[in-house]
């Protein structure tokens, strides 16, 4: 025990166990973001991250939360405004997604007797990781492994094909909201890690980078986690050698990583 | 013995005040081969998703026998290229043994292919493929949305070949929608010509001189479906003794020759 709490004393430590942990998630989502094309959606997700932090602010709940329910009321009423087909949904997403950063910002700058660093939650601030943040990183990936563990069938089975599934009892519109609560959940964990204007990079480069050597879709997740692992030590290895910012240390390495891998292997295989 | 699988009664679907299917009325026997043909827009695919449960019947009702497995043949199977998948990845999503799964793919022809990437198959095979996937369900009720598409002629004549040998070997229902009105002509026991409405339903050889068919879809094509649907009652020995006077159409041997 001791050992341990020797190194959860050690900022360095922290901010690498609490990497992986959002490492460990980000690469099964990340596949999905890829899969489905929502890259687009997590941007806009991860967007609205900054209105969910100054609702907290406003009302005194922890941050993540706020994030969270944010980002589950945002994803719905997507939902909704796509169903209705008024709009093109990259058109939606901008709206949305630059709506909800301005809203955040502006209602920020109405607090000014909170202090808190900007920067830090647009860029990350993997070295300020606390033992809370730990916690939440943790109980986080928890919860979302065990849905995808559960869910993992269906969830491919609509990424495939959506009417195949539903034909074949596939619950799709209850387990596109759990998808959407998954993402909700892994924004409000790794702004902390990159900051809400480079999430989508943690999700989907490693998953990109991992589909150019694996075979079929158990492999493609196992291999993004690994890749996403290797972008949070080599970015953290960098930040601390080098004094660079972590978190965007950690996608120029994840992107390294990807130009690696798609400029030696020959071709993908299936 | 005649089983419902499905009884829909005055099926009617509409989007916005515009309906598209229209008081429809069907009954599918285990056993039947029934095929939709119509025009586009006639509302063909929308019949099928209000039989799968996947589009609500705006009026009149649609019951499954209890217990009814459906095998859905959907009409493409575009993956994304980021996802990574083989043919027994995909048979295996089924939740049925590789060796069910081995064996429906035996069926419909494609077993050599279990280690193949399903982003490198062919059309066909691709409809191949989805046909040994609803197969492996064991459906009571095989419906295949333009099961041909994609498939080109010769396939597509093996492909009906095959799926009426399903109907035989399984003993279950097959609706399908399809275009490709020579082949169904030849391929199926009913056809219901669909445009919004049932327009006329009934068996190949009558329906083609039915008036509202002929309305549908133009004298020549019904005229040329007509000559076909005999040609091929004849070469295929169906009615053997029923020699068709007349029919010394110049595209009697051209015929022959595409279809064996």
């Amino acid at each position: 025990m001791l050992i341990i709490d020797a190194i959860l004393n050690d900022f360095f430590w922290r901010a690498l166990i609490g990497g992986l942990g959002v490492a460990l998630v980000a690469g099964p989502l990340g596949c999905f973001v890829v899969w489905r094309r929502m890259a687009y959606f997590g941007d806009t997700l991860a967007h609205s991250a900054l209105l969910g932090i100054a609702l907290s602010f406003l009302i005194s709940v922890p941050m993540n939360l706020g994030v969270i329910v944010t980002c589950v009321v945002l994803s719905v009423v997507l939902v909704m405004f796509q169903r209705s087909r008024a709009l093109a949904t990259d058109t939606l997403l901008g709206i949305l997604a630059h709506s909800a950063l301005a809203i955040g910002l502006v209602a920020l700058s109405f607090m000014p007797d909170i202090r808190f660093d900007l920067t830090g939650l647009l860029f990350g601030d993997l070295l300020a990781m606390s033992r809370t943040d730990l916690l939440w990183i943790y109980g986080g990936a928890a919860i979302i492994l065990a849905l995808l563990a559960v869910f993992w069938r269906g969830l491919l089975m609509s990424t495939i094909h959506e009417e195949l599934a539903k034909v074949e009892g596939v619950q799709v519109e209850r387990l596109r909201l759990i998808l959407m609560l998954m993402f909700s959940i892994v924004i409000a964990v790794a702004m902390k890690i990159v900051g809400v204007l480079l999430i989508t990079a943690l999700l989907i480069i490693p998953a990109a980078t991992a589909r150019r050597l694996a075979g079929n879709p158990e492999q493609m997740v196992g291999l993004a986690i690994g890749f996403g692992c290797l972008a949070i030590t080599g970015g953290l290895s960098m930040s601390w050698f080098l004094d660079t910012p972590a978190g965007p240390s950690v996608v120029v390495t994840a992107f390294c990583a990807f130009l690696l891998v798609y400029g030696s292997a020959r071709r993908a295989p299936a | 013995m005649s089983e419902a699988l499905a009884t829909l009664q005055q099926l009617t679907v509409a989007f916005d005040e515009r309906v598209v299917v229209d008081r429809v009325d069907l009954v599918i026997q285990r056993g039947d081969i029934i095929t939709v043909i119509g025009p586009n827009g006639a509302g063909k695919t929308t019949l099928i998703k209000a039989i799968l449960g996947i589009q609500k019947p705006t009026k009149g009702s649609m019951a499954l026998q209890t217990g009814l497995t459906i095998g859905y043949v959907p009409q493409h199977l575009t993956l994304e290229p980021t996802l990574p998948l083989s043919v027994r990845g995909f048979m295996l999503l089924s939740g049925q043994s590789l060796n069910v799964c081995r064996d429906c793919l035996g069926k419909t022809g494609v077993d050599h292919l279990i280690n193949a990437s399903v982003h490198h198959l062919s059309g066909g095979e691709k409809q191949r493929l989805l046909l040994a996937r609803a197969l492996a369900r064991k459906p009571d009720l095989l419906v295949l949305d333009e099961p041909a598409q994609g498939v080109d002629i010769n396939g597509q004549a093996a492909l009906y070949d095959l799926i009426r040998n399903l109907r035989d070997e399984l003993n279950c229902g097959v609706l399908m929608v399809s275009h490709d009105l020579h082949l169904v002509m030849a391929a199926t026991d009913k056809v219901i010509c669909l445009n919004q409405h049932i327009c006329c339903s009934g068996y190949p050889a009558d329906i083609s001189h039915d008036p509202a068919f002929i309305d549908t879809f133009g004298r020549p094509v019904a005229e040329s479906l007509a000559v076909y649907h005999h040609h091929h009652n004849h070469s295929h020995d169906l009615h053997g003794d029923v020699v068709v006077k007349g029919q010394g159409h110049p595209d009697h041997g051209s015929c022959d020759h595409a279809h064996h």
